[in-house]
């Protein structure tokens, strides 16, 4: 039994140890704003926070995060209305929306650390993959976050 | 109304009250800032798109799919805003497709394909809102015992001008039920729209970015097993022998189930099943198949370009007299790979058996009442037992565009049935990226002749290359020929006195698809770059080359020209940069494209600005057209950069994102869009917003170097960009 602290709550889960962090939080908990993209931590949809900082949950084993804070989309804010949201309401920059929760969660985390990122910044740190090519909006999105 | 259409009618109830009630019994989406919707009482239904409810919220039925392209929204501002009600009260529901069985069409086809959601059905949903808000009107002239034209309405009240009384839809919504709708249901002129033209908010937005979104691959409920399954890796193989003790003993697995070309594994969570099915050792019939490799398949069409006899589409003039007595002829061939989709979220589907005889199905889909059709089918349930839940779905570009025999769908409910319990069965990204159906590989070789003035005068296409109909609809293709896959050669705007096109079919055993912008998306880099190369070969700006050549093409010229005032073409660019240009018309719109590169150490172009133009004749949702023109320029790039899908033994050689690379961030350019309806037509977006883009990069590299890049993609596998 492992026991995970997911977005304020504690949850007790009897699963392998090796199994990744996104299909507990999916297929365990029900959980399912974190998405799979690929499995092999290149797309980032699975994208979540570790004591603040964005991972890919589709390649971190259940076993490496019961003492940490686990952050998931779920638990960003309660009405849709955190900084990174409303950027995102307000720029429209979801289409299809499936890889948007990683996006999310990996721009949160970079305003933590870095609350004025560069373009270069940016690319280094946002590597989600979008097929629906949302990039310009996400930029855009985080000049405006920087700039609040 | 009939005992099938109550049934339908009490689904729809069931779904509506269901509303925040989780993925159980269906997904309903509420409106952007809306909080989650709760039981409604006394909703009316007025016709089968718009029901009223008597706290004045407005339901409107979306029978197309969402799958990013913003149609729900711009489906549901058409309806409100001949329904005149508030746009603030208005939330939608996808229809179930059984209900299009049971209302005899009314929804019209549901296939949301070819960029087609709205200008194929803008003319009926515009008139269920005007029909809706006529018959509101008059219930409300009838209480009233006045005349229906003594009264307006506006947002959701309607008003008695006389008195000045007024009644709100939600007040009257009971009896127009009663009523029959009115014969004539004339609609408004798109100059006075307030709802519908508007920049209006997605509808799908606050729940997209809350994560509350639902998806195919979301839904969960006890008692749910989930499979993993491996295709055969050689397209048209069959399943042979497998192991299934080597796998006996692996935790949380339930079962594996074989079917004709594929293998799959039930298990308690999708990564153990995953685990058990890439460790089952399987053993596949390839046959003839097995032998083929990208070698053969570029040999194959190059044949195809040197044939002799191939069925002609176009023949104005006389050609080969044009070119023999030509004093300047230029020569090029063009070839492009092999694409995937590869949308975000994978093929995926989940099949619910249920005791009292019927099947409820999820999957991501372009066309649920395919969907619906290879259920039953598979299943052998009559369609009215079947239960299709239309979610969002995570991209679909054409991937989704049907069901076809064979395909997730039909897998699914096989599997479910063998299982016999619930199964959520997911391809891996590899199992999706392998088993696609592909952009289909083309090559071209064309042949102009060039007057003393530089223009042509000539123009000789030959396209070699796999039609789509071999996979989607093999009984269509007449003597060897498909007009689709010769688009913009076919139907050429350019005015070329002598132009000859014709193809040679050149189909392999990879399944090709309709993948977004389909033929366009190869003819435009083919078309506009080889026009590039003549008005290189003329010493003429690539631009006023284009304007001498669109003279009879006025909404054509017009696009261009736009584009170009706004990308100010002609003024100078910094030092190291260059501008390319190009043109498109299809599915119904026109568009162009101005590229700013600089080129990179390697060879590879880094893309500044790209400028578009897109006249789709209405614009219903202008916000949604940008994104769909920004969208489009991250899709086409990552095709032209590093798009590829090689063969191998018969079987695809990428498997991933490592291997089959997307465009990131860093490499996304600044997008400038500017949109100049002309009005009179209506014509798609997301599809022909594309097209131009690739070849507008390549002409600036021609630009930038003078050396034509006649093959895709730019760079190839491996190298740094």
């Amino acid at each position: 039994m492992i026991t995970l602290h997911i977005n304020g709550q504690d949850h007790a889960v009897d699963v392998d140890p090796e199994m990744p962090l996104l299909w507990v939080l999916r297929d365990k908990l029900g959980m399912m704003g974190t998405k799979f993209g690929c499995g092999i931590a290149q797309c980032g949809a699975c994208t979540v926070q570790l004591d603040g900082i964005a991972v890919r949950s589709c390649v971190t084993p259940v076993s490496a995060v019961d003492e940490r804070v686990i952050t998931t989309i779920e638990g960003l804010s309660p009405n849709g209305d955190s900084k990174v949201q409303a950027a995102w309401v307000a720029h429209q920059v979801p289409q299809c929306g499936y890889c948007q929760s990683g996006m999310i969660m990996a721009v949160d985390a970079l305003l933590k650390t870095t609350p004025k990122p560069t373009d270069a910044e940016i690319d280094a740190a946002i590597t989600n993959i979008c097929r629906c090519g949302t990039y310009a909006r996400v930029r855009e999105a985080i000049h405006d976050l920087a700039q609040a | 109304m009939n005992e099938i259409a109550k049934l339908a009618r009490r689904d729809f109830l069931r779904v509506s009250t269901a509303a925040g009630g989780g993925l159980m019994l269906g997904f309903h989406i509420p409106a952007a800032g809306a909080a989650p919707s709760k039981e409604v009482p006394n909703n009316q239904e007025i016709n089968a798109w718009v029901v009223i409810n008597s706290d004045d919220s407005v339901l409107i039925r979306v029978a197309h799919s969402e799958m990013g392209q913003g149609a729900m929204t711009g489906l549901a501002q058409l309806v409100a805003e001949e329904l005149d009600c508030d746009w603030d009260n208005v939330r939608t529901e996808f229809v179930d497709p059984r209900l299009n069985i049971t209302r005899n069409k009314v929804y019209g086809g549901m296939a949301t394909v070819g960029s087609r959601a709205i200008r194929s059905s803008q003319e009926y949903v515009r008139k269920a809102g005007a029909s809706a808000r006529i018959m509101l009107v008059s219930a409300a002239a009838k209480r009233w015992k006045v005349s229906a034209t003594e009264c307006t309405a506006k947002a959701g009240v309607i008003t008695h001008t006389g008195s000045g009384r007024t009644l709100t839809y939600g007040a009257v919504a009971e009896a127009p039920a009663k009523n029959d709708p009115p014969k004539d249901v004339p609609l408004k002129d798109p100059a006075t729209w307030t709802i519908a033209g508007q920049p209006k908010k997605r509808l799908d937005m606050h729940d997209k970015v809350m994560g509350k979104a639902p998806y195919a691959i979301d839904v969960h409920f006890d008692g749910l097993l989930y499979a993993a399954i491996a295709n055969s890796p050689v397209f048209g193989g069959t399943l042979k022998s497998y192991d299934e003790a080597a796998i006996k003993n692996a935790k949380g697995v339930r079962k594996v189930v074989p079917l004709k070309d594929a293998v799959a594994v039930v298990a308690d969570s999708y990564w153990e099943a995953q685990n058990a099915v890439r460790a089952l050792p399987v053993v596949w019939n390839t046959g003839a198949n097995g032998k083929v490799s990208s070698d053969t398949i570029a040999k194959f069409l190059d044949e195809g370009l040197a044939m002799k006899d191939v069925p002609v589409a176009r023949n104005d003039g006389d050609v080969d007299k044009a070119l023999s007595t030509a004093t300047k002829v230029i020569t090029a061939e063009y070839r492009v790979p092999y694409l995937a989709h590869a949308t975000m979220e994978p093929m995926n589907c989940t099949a619910r058996f249920n005791t009292d005889g019927t099947l409820d199905v999820w999957a991501p889909t372009q066309n649920a009442e395919a969907v619906l059709n290879a259920a039953a089918r598979v299943s052998g349930l009559d369609p009215l037992k079947v239960t299709v839940h239309l979610t969002y779905s995570g991209g679909g570009f054409g991937r989704r565009g049907g069901a076809a025999p064979g395909d997730y769908v039909d897998q699914a409910v096989l599997i479910a049935k063998a299982a016999g319990a619930p199964v959520k069965m997911i391809w891996s990204r590899e199992e999706d990226i392998q088993h696609d159906l592909y952009r289909p590989i083309s090559s071209a070789k064309m042949t102009a002749a060039l007057d003393t003035a530089g223009m042509p005068v000539a123009w000789n296409t030959r396209i070699s290359g796999h039609t789509i109909l071999a996979t989607a609809n093999p009984s269509a293709i007449k003597n060897n020929m498909d007009v689709g896959f010769l688009v913009l050669f076919a139907d050429n705007s350019y005015d070329v006195a002598n132009i000859k096109v014709d193809y040679a079919m050149r189909n392999t055993h990879v399944p090709v698809g309709y993948w977004r912008s389909v033929n366009h998306s190869q003819n435009a880099y083919f078309r506009e770059c080889f026009v590039d190369e003549l008005a290189h070969a003329a010493g003429q700006d690539p631009y006023e080359y284009r304007r001498k050549l669109l003279q009879k093409a006025p909404k054509q010229l017009a696009v261009l020209e736009a584009c170009a005032t706004k990308a100010e073409w002609g003024k100078p660019l910094p030092a190291g940069q260059f501008r390319g240009i190009a043109q498109i018309d299809g599915y119904g719109s026109y568009a162009a494209a101005v590229a700013e590169i600089s080129m990179n150490a390697d060879g590879s172009p880094h893309v500044h600005r790209i400028i578009q133009a897109i006249d789709p004749g209405y614009a219903v949702n202008p916000d949604s057209i940008k994104a769909q023109m920004e969208g489009s320029v991250a899709w086409t790039l990552s095709a032209a950069l590093y798009g590829k899908i090689s063969i191998k033994d018969g079987h695809v050689e990428q498997g991933n994102f490592d291997s089959y690379r997307m465009l990131l961030m860093g490499h996304m350019p600044k997008v400038e869009t500017v949109i100049v309806p002309s009005g009179g037509f209506w014509g798609g977006i997301g599809e022909p917003g594309g097209p131009a883009v690739v070849p507008a990069v390549i002409n600036a590299m021609l630009a930038a170097t003078g050396k034509p890049t006649r093959s895709l993609p730019i760079m190839q596998r491996g190298a740094s960009a």
